[in-house]
Order: C-alpha cells, then sequence, then structure tokens
C-alpha cells in the first residue's frame, strides 16, 4: 500500500495522460465521426464511397497496428509527430469509425415519416436536421456513444505498449521496479473501472434528460 | 442516389443535381490531390522503391509472416473456443432467479468490461508469476483475452435470450420442461441463431485483441512483423503489410456475419419473429462492445 502513497504523484501523472488520451481521441472521434456520418448519409457518391471505406479499414485495423505505423513507420516517409499526439490522433481515427456508426445508426433510426411530415409542413433542411430529426436521433447515440467513449478509455492502454506514459504504462514501470506489484494493479484497474463508471453514469443522465417526457 | 439517406432528404430537383454534380468532382479531384501527396511522400523518402516491397515475395519473409498469422489464427481460435461458452455461462448466471448468482455474474462483466486487456496481460506477465502463477507465453495472451471476451459475449448473448418472445419460455414450462430443459431445448438454440451474426463480429475483436501477443513476446503477426523489422529494417512496408493482412480478415468476417444474419432472416422462423430493440441492441456493429484492441 504504502508503494501507491509513497508514488501516488508518478501514478496520478499517467491518471492525467489517460485522461487526456481519452478526452482528446474522444472529441477528435466526435468531431470527425460527425464529418464521416455527414458524408456517408449525404447524395454525394464520391463521399459516401470514401465514408465507407474509412469506417470499414479503421474499424477492421488493430489500434496496435496503427499505433505501430503512425509512430515507427511514419518517421521513415519523413513524417514526425510527438509521441502523445501520435497516439492521441491514432485513437481519434480508429474511434470515429466506431462513431460514425453509431451516430448513422441513430440517424436512420428516424422514421422517413418524421422527416417528410417535417418537410411538408415547409421545413427547411437545417430546420428539419435541427428541430425534428437530430432530437429523436440523439436518443439513439447516446448508448453507442457511451459504448465509444469507454471503448476510447481502454484502447488508450494500448498506448503503454508504445511507450507513452499513461497509467498501465506506470503501473508496468513500478511493477519492474518493486516486488509489491498486485497492489499497483488493482490501483491502476480501479482507476480505469471509476473513469467507465463515470462514463457511463453521464450517459445515462444524458439519456434520462433526452427521453420523451409525456 | 437510391440508396442514400432517404430520411434527410427528398429527391433532388434540376438545381439539386447540378451542385450534386459539382461537389462529385470536387471531392474526386481533392482526393485525388490527397492521395498524390501522400504517394509524393513516400516517393521523396524511397519508401516506394521496388526492392523495398519486392523482398516480401521471397520465402523466408513469407514464412515469418506465415508463422505470425497462424500463432495470430491459433490464440484468436483459442480464446473464441473458450470464451463464447464462458461467456453464455454468464449471460444464464446474470439472468439467474438466485441473487448471489445474479449478483456474482454482474460483478465480473462489469468489471472486465472496463478494464484494459493490456493491463490485465501486464498483471499476468509482471504481477503474477511473483506470486507463483507463471503461465507459458500462449496463455499469458490467451487467458486475459477469454477473460475480457466473456464479459463482452455475456452481454451479447443476453441480449439474445431477452429478445426472444416470452411466450417461448412460457409454453416450454407448460409442457413441463424444467429451467435446464427448456434452456438447452427451447431458449438457447433460438437464442444463438438470434445473435449468431454478433459473435461471429466479436471474433473481430478477439483478432484485434491477439495483437496484444507483441506485449507477452508470443509469435503472433505483430510479434513477428517486430521480429522481421529488427532485421531488415523494412519497417514501414512489414507494417503496412500486416495491418492489410488484419484488415483483409476482419473485412471477410465482417462479411461473413452480414451474410449469415440475412440468411437467417430470411429463413422462415428463422432468426427471431420481429426485430425488437434487444435484437438490434445484440446485432450493432457494436453491441455493448467497446472497440478495445
Amino acid at each position: 500500500m504504502h508503494l501507491i502513497i509513497n508514488h501516488f504523484g508518478f501514478l496520478m501523472q499517467g491518471v492525467l495522460y489517460t485522461l487526456g488520451l481519452t478526452a482528446i481521441g474522444f472529441v477528435g472521434a466526435l468531431v470527425l465521426g460527425t464529418v464521416l456520418a455527414v458524408c456517408r448519409v449525404g447524395p454525394i457518391t464520391p463521399l459516401r464511397v470514401i465514408g465507407s471505406a474509412y469506417v470499414e479499414f479503421f474499424r477492421n485495423i488493430p489500434l496496435l497496428s496503427l499505433l505501430v505505423l503512425f509512430i515507427f513507420g511514419l518517421p521513415d516517409a519523413g513524417v514526425t509527430i510527438p509521441l502523445f499526439a501520435s497516439a492521441a490522433i491514432c485513437l481519434a481515427l480508429s474511434a470515429s469509425a466506431f462513431a460514425c456508426e453509431a451516430m448513422r445508426g441513430g440517424i436512420n433510426s428516424v422514421s422517413v415519416g418524421q422527416a417528410e411530415a417535417a418537410r411538408a409542413i415547409g421545413l427547411s433542411f437545417a430546420e428539419v436536421l435541427r428541430f425534428v430529426v437530430l432530437p429523436q436521433a440523439f436518443r439513439a447515440m447516446v448508448q453507442p456513444l457511451v459504448n465509444v467513449f469507454i471503448g476510447v478509455l481502454l484502447s488508450s492502454a494500448l498506448a503503454a505498449a508504445v511507450g507513452v506514459a499513461e497509467l498501465t504504462n506506470r503501473t508496468q514501470q513500478l511493477n519492474l521496479k518493486y516486488a509489491e506489484a498486485v497492489v499497483c494493479f488493482l490501483f491502476a484497474g480501479a482507476v480505469y473501472l471509476l473513469i467507465a463508471l463515470a462514463g457511463g453514469t453521464v450517459g445515462s443522465r444524458l439519456e434520462r434528460l433526452l427521453a420523451i417526457k409525456r | 442516389m437510391s440508396t442514400a439517406n432517404r430520411v434527410l432528404f427528398d429527391a433532388p430537383g434540376p438545381r439539386g443535381r447540378r451542385r450534386i454534380k459539382t461537389m462529385t468532382v470536387a471531392s474526386v479531384v481533392v482526393l485525388a490531390i490527397i492521395v498524390a501527396a501522400a504517394l509524393k511522400q513516400l516517393g521523396d523518402h524511397g519508401q516506394l522503391q521496388a526492392y523495398r516491397w519486392q523482398a516480401f515475395t521471397t520465402v523466408p519473409y513469407l514464412r515469418v509472416l506465415g508463422e505470425g498469422l497462424w500463432g495470430t489464427l491459433k490464440a484468436t481460435g483459442m480464446s473464441a473456443v473458450l470464451a463464447f461458452p464462458l461467456g453464455a455461462l454468464l449471460a444464464l448466471m446474470r439472468l439467474s432467479t438466485r441473487r448471489p448468482v445474479r449478483v456474482l455474474a454482474v460483478g465480473y462483466i462489469e468489471v472486465f468490461r472496463s478494464i484494459p486487456l493490456l493491463l490485465l496481460i501486464y498483471a499476468f506477465l509482471l504481477a503474477l508469476p511473483r506470486y507463483g502463477v507463471n503461465l507459458p507465453v500462449f496463455w499469458k495472451l490467451v487467458v486475459p483475452i477469454v477473460m475480457v471476451m466473456s464479459a463482452i459475449i455475456a452481454e451479447v448473448v443476453r441480449a439474445g435470450i431477452l429478445a426472444l418472445d416470452r411466450g417461448q419460455s412460457e409454453a416450454a414450462e407448460a409442457i413441463g420442461f424444467r429451467y435446464w430443459q427448456a434452456m438447452r431445448l427451447v431458449i438457447l438454440p433460438q437464442a444463438t441463431r438470434l445473435v449468431l451474426p454478433s459473435l461471429i463480429a466479436q471474433l473481430v475483436t478477439v483478432l484485434k485483441e491477439s495483437t496484444l501477443g507483441y506485449a507477452v513476446s508470443y509469435p503472433e503477426l505483430m510479434k513477428q512483423g517486430d521480429f522481421l523489422t529488427a532485421r531488415t529494417h523494412l519497417l514501414f512496408q512489414t507494417f503496412v503489410i500486416v495491418a492489410v493482412i488484419y484488415v483483409v480478415i476482419n473485412f471477410l468476417l465482417g462479411r461473413l456475419a452480414g451474410w449469415v444474419e440475412r440468411r437467417l432472416s430470411r429463413r422462415p422462423g428463422g432468426a427471431g419473429p420481429r426485430a425488437t430493440q434487444e435484437t438490434q441492441l445484440a446485432n450493432a456493429p457494436n453491441a455493448g462492445l467497446a472497440p478495445t484492441a
């Protein structure tokens, strides 16, 4: 136990890194996912093709493979990005494919009649989106997006394997130095569990907030 | 256009069609510029030279990668074979009428769904050997994967069971089946059919998680790629090829899942009578699953 107390600052810095990776990765995934979802539901064929190809690729490539390519491969091609930034970018890239699917699922869950009715009463495209489609779509998106958030959190641990000093990495470092190993892992596990639970709680709050009140 | 989202758009009029045409051309041009820039960047740094890629058509290179692929498939297969039944068992436990059993299952599922696999693997690699638990390398990879995957599978199977019509279990009870008989003969076969596509899709997750063999030095595809680059310095090429192999296999698995889903839903009395919210949940591409690896 005193191991954790003695290295509390060290571990907390790791927690900060993990939170940072997760936050940047998730927000990046939301932004990129929105763009992709727009491409995929829009009427412009090349953009739809690019959108689906992107999603298929990044959903199917293992994150570790992407990280290694990005961090060790790109410098060979003359592109050098700082370690932390590369990890965050990779997280955002791969999670955006899942975020895009979550959003597309949400939009598709709104029945056609809703938008047709909205158009029939003379709402413009932006108004249709703002007042009719998106409010209903958001409701169906919340749970899948919470899953994406937890996915980003868990995936951020992979950055440890390529040398980003986040929580998992620091736990492992402490382990190599000291014998009192299990405590560190329990601590790290508890931190991840807490963050995931917090994400889940925010998600269900949001879901309740968006629910239809009759 | 016919496949475009009908929720958001009416069929475009003449002006709309013109705008779509301009945007089409513009997007193709932008894409071409991006691809050209990327290729130029790679070419300028000599990454496209033929010898750097031709090496991968020779037998020794192929053998190293082939061994890696075999290792990956072995780890994936073993993990799936162990995690699927364990997941089904956990799902049944979570639906049990006995409270302690239920609490146990919920606790297990929630914990292992929220812990990164790599942390677990490091625990097996670094911490547990000090307490006398020292598994062979293969199992240091497979056991953590099974622990995490069984929690994910449990949620998928549970969604399938909940999606079945209540009438099914009531009818089984009515003709005098005991709990296990009803489960074995009525509920589970139907639920399995219902979630089969998402179970196949979960194989993608298992395959992706097996890349963590890289961390335990188990010779799967990533580790073998690492081994190869240490000797050849063809790092970029090796890992592009490795990535392509993963993407192709996972893409095919995804296609298989889609095909199975279409087949089952075509059959009368096949995959469930109606698409309830639960089934959609079970069959969403990432049902209850975090895209972990």
